[in-house]
């Protein structure tokens, strides 16, 4: 069948799914709409936890970073899955012993005060916003790559489909369909690495076939390969290429760690399991699906960029002649984003690390997901599958960021601070109607990026790493941490962390604005911007416990409720107790 | 009561210690700080440092909130503050 109309089947059955699913778990209650009920089993919730997780960037992007950065991306696979270690002990057993609906609701009754809590709303919204922006996107992307429709029309598409099952389902609706949206991105990114580790490499496991020898009968490790093939061309071993140096890879790590631990919308999932040692359980779950997947990531990047490499030199000195290149080479240079250009007119594509020499003037990084099965000559419905699962991935985790921006308005904003009085029903009609437009502004960001959605990762990790984490890890870790202390913490953390981003990234990204200039010899130890949140993390830290010195301990009855906290037993179902 | 309670919280703390101690020496330690002497040594076709950097945290990580969450169910009922009907 032709790859175009299988595409649609595929990507459309899922859709039909996530629809059937939505209509099942429809929300009757604030409780179902903001924490599934609260019955949620731990094994269910570590799948959604999984695929509210794992965004465009991990299922298209960040393989694609490691098939370039080599030992440099390691960052991003222990960074983004270090933090789950730092949830399941920190945080989340005892923020679902609290038993309440959500993260900036923790954080207003710890530390009695609606300015903490509204604080902890903004923090939550700039860093949900920005990071839904690049869901859109790739859901924009996904669509006009695989299925030859305009840009703005698939973004439409995945704004109705979002709509239907966050908006009826909530909480609920949005649980079972990520559980669906798990299963079928895992599979469709776990098929393709394995058919291409059987054929580099005779072994059917990715994470095993990344450290076995080669297929070809040379008998040499493919990593040995690999670091053969890109030194020869000039280029950083791939092995032990690092990302700036020593000190911007540790606080890259760290920060993406503590960001991690800090999101909204993964930790609200945790309010969702009926007890606090679900809670625990729910996160080892979690990162089991997790690791599934970030462990075939390194496989897919190293194997990718070998099957490229191979495909543009297959011996050495005998390069590709243009006019020869295959299909996949010709779909990608229609999208722009592979570009040759024959600089000493041979007609033959030479690729190495000169520029004055290199003719793959262009290489998106991106492209080595989604093309690989059709570099490695895999059957279409592989291809398609990729398509659905890059999609199921951008809509699971887009559901789950705007969850979490419409509780903070609709049950912290309005109920917890200006209407007190609002009833359940009118508070769950409002919950669905700030949904709606919360999904109205994600597609017109995603239509029109504004200059800052460039720097989104930096923003929303920082902010997480800065603000949220602290104020949370303190307030179960410390009895004493007072209002006072934790708003100065918080605003200081963001303020550093906001600081240094601006000053070399410009102000609110805006280019030219940059008052320090982004070059590598103006950073801070040479700590990139990117990795800047762990610092912002002491800064909240070191700020807060000053301000205990100085202004005193919080309230004996604050005491209670932290000691309250760190006990197990009399946990409740969240629910409303106002 | 209060200070049954106030060990508990000791316990925990002592073993969240621990778990974070070895969750940073396989990340930082070996896939960062170390990386460079354990590349010498090789685990297949991988270099030791960059396998712990790729593969071997990420499941230590997993092993490590396991053994926690299965040790802490074990600490809430020695001291008896497990949840009623907690079983599921």
């Amino acid at each position: 069948m032709e790859l175009k109309t299988l595409t649609y089947i595929v990507v459309f059955s899922t859709f039909g799914l996530y629809f059937a699913i939505a209509w099942w778990a429809r929300a009757a209650s604030t409780s179902d709409f903001y924490v599934a009920g609260g019955g949620v089993g731990p094994v269910a919730n570590g799948m959604a936890i999984g695929a509210d997780w794992m965004s465009a960037a991990s299922f298209i992007s960040m393989a694609g970073l490691i098939a370039f950065l080599g030992y440099g991306g390691s960052v991003f696979l222990m960074g983004w899955t270090g933090g789950y270690v730092l949830l399941a002990m920190l945080l989340a057993p005892y923020l679902r012993k609290h038993g309440k609906f959500t993260v900036p609701e923790f954080i207003g009754d710890r530390y009695y005060s609606k300015t903490a809590r509204v604080v902890a709303v903004v923090c939550l919204i700039i860093a949900s916003l920005t990071y839904v922006i690049g869901q859109m996107k790739g859901v924009g992307v996904a669509f006009s790559r695989f299925m030859e429709v305009r840009y703005d029309i698939g973004l439409g598409i995945g704004m109705a489909v979002v709509w239907v099952y966050a908006v009826m389902g909530g909480m609920k609706g949005i649980t079972y369909t990520q559980i669906a949206q798990y299963c079928v991105l895992i599979f469709a990114y776990t098929v393709p690495a394995v058919f291409i580790s059987l054929q580099l490499t005779g072994n059917p496991i990715p994470q095993i076939g990344l450290g076995s020898t080669m297929a070809d009968g040379s008998g040499m490790y493919l990593l040995d390969k690999l670091d053969l093939i890109v030194t020869d061309l000039g280029l950083q071993e791939y092995t032990t290429s690092k990302l700036g140096n020593g000190i911007n890879m540790f606080a890259y790590t760290l920060s993406l760690m503590i960001g991690t631990a800090g999101l909204p919308h993964v930790i609200m999932r945790f309010f969702t399991v009926p007890s606090v040692k679900a809670a625990r359980a729910s996160a080892g779950y979690a990162l089991v699906f997790i690791a599934l997947l970030y462990t075939v990531a390194p496989a897919v990047g190293a194997m990718a960029r070998l099957n490229l490499m191979n495909t543009i030199e297959p011996a050495p000195g005998q390069n590709l002649v243009y006019d020869e290149r295959p299909q996949w080479f010709k779909d990608w240079e229609k999208t722009g984003l592979l570009q040759f250009e024959d600089k000493n007119g041979d007609g033959k594509i030479q690729y190495t690390a000169d520029d004055t020499t290199n003719e793959m003037v262009k290489v998106d990084r991106d492209i080595m997901v989604l093309a690989n099965p059709a570099i490695a000559n895999l059957p279409n419905w592989v291809i398609a599958l990729v398509a659905a699962g890059g999609l199921a991935a951008a809509l699971s985790t887009a559901a789950g960021l705007l969850l979490a921006i419409s509780s903070s308005i609709s049950h912290d904003l309005m109920k917890g601070v200006f209407v007190p009085n609002l009833t359940e029903q009118k508070e769950l009609l409002a919950s669905r109607i700030i949904m709606t437009l919360s999904i109205l502004v994600a597609g017109y960001l995603g239509l029109n990026p504004p200059g800052f959605a460039a720097g989104t990762v930096a923003l929303a990790f920082g902010l997480a790493a800065s603000s949220i984490f602290p104020a949370l890890m303190m307030g179960i870790f410390s009895r004493t941490v007072s209002d006072k202390a934790a708003i100065a913490g918080m605003c200081a953390g963001i303020g550093v962390t906001m600081l240094y981003v601006f000053q070399h990234k410009g102000i609110m990204f805006i280019p030219g604005t940059s008052f320090m200039g982004g070059m590598e010899q103006d950073w801070f130890f040479g700590i990139s911007p990117n990795a800047f949140g762990a610092v912002g993390a002491l800064v909240n830290f070191s700020v807060a416990f000053l301000m205990v010195k100085l202004t005193g301990p919080a309230p004996d009855e604050i005491q209670h409720l932290v000691a309250n906290l760190r006990i197990p037993s009399g946990a409740k179902a969240a629910a409303h107790e106002h | 009561m209060q200070s049954e309670h106030e060990s508990y919280w000791r316990e925990n703390v002592r073993l969240i210690t621990v778990c974070m101690i070895i969750w940073f020496t396989v990340s930082y330690g070996f896939g960062l700080l170390l990386v460079e002497p354990l590349n010498n040594i090789r685990l297949g076709g991988y270099k030791l440092g960059f396998w712990f950097a790729q593969q071997g945290s990420i499941y230590v990580f997993v092993a490590l909130i396991f053994y926690y969450s299965h040790a802490m169910n074990k600490l809430d009922k020695k001291y008896n503050v497990h949840e009623e009907g907690g079983d599921e």
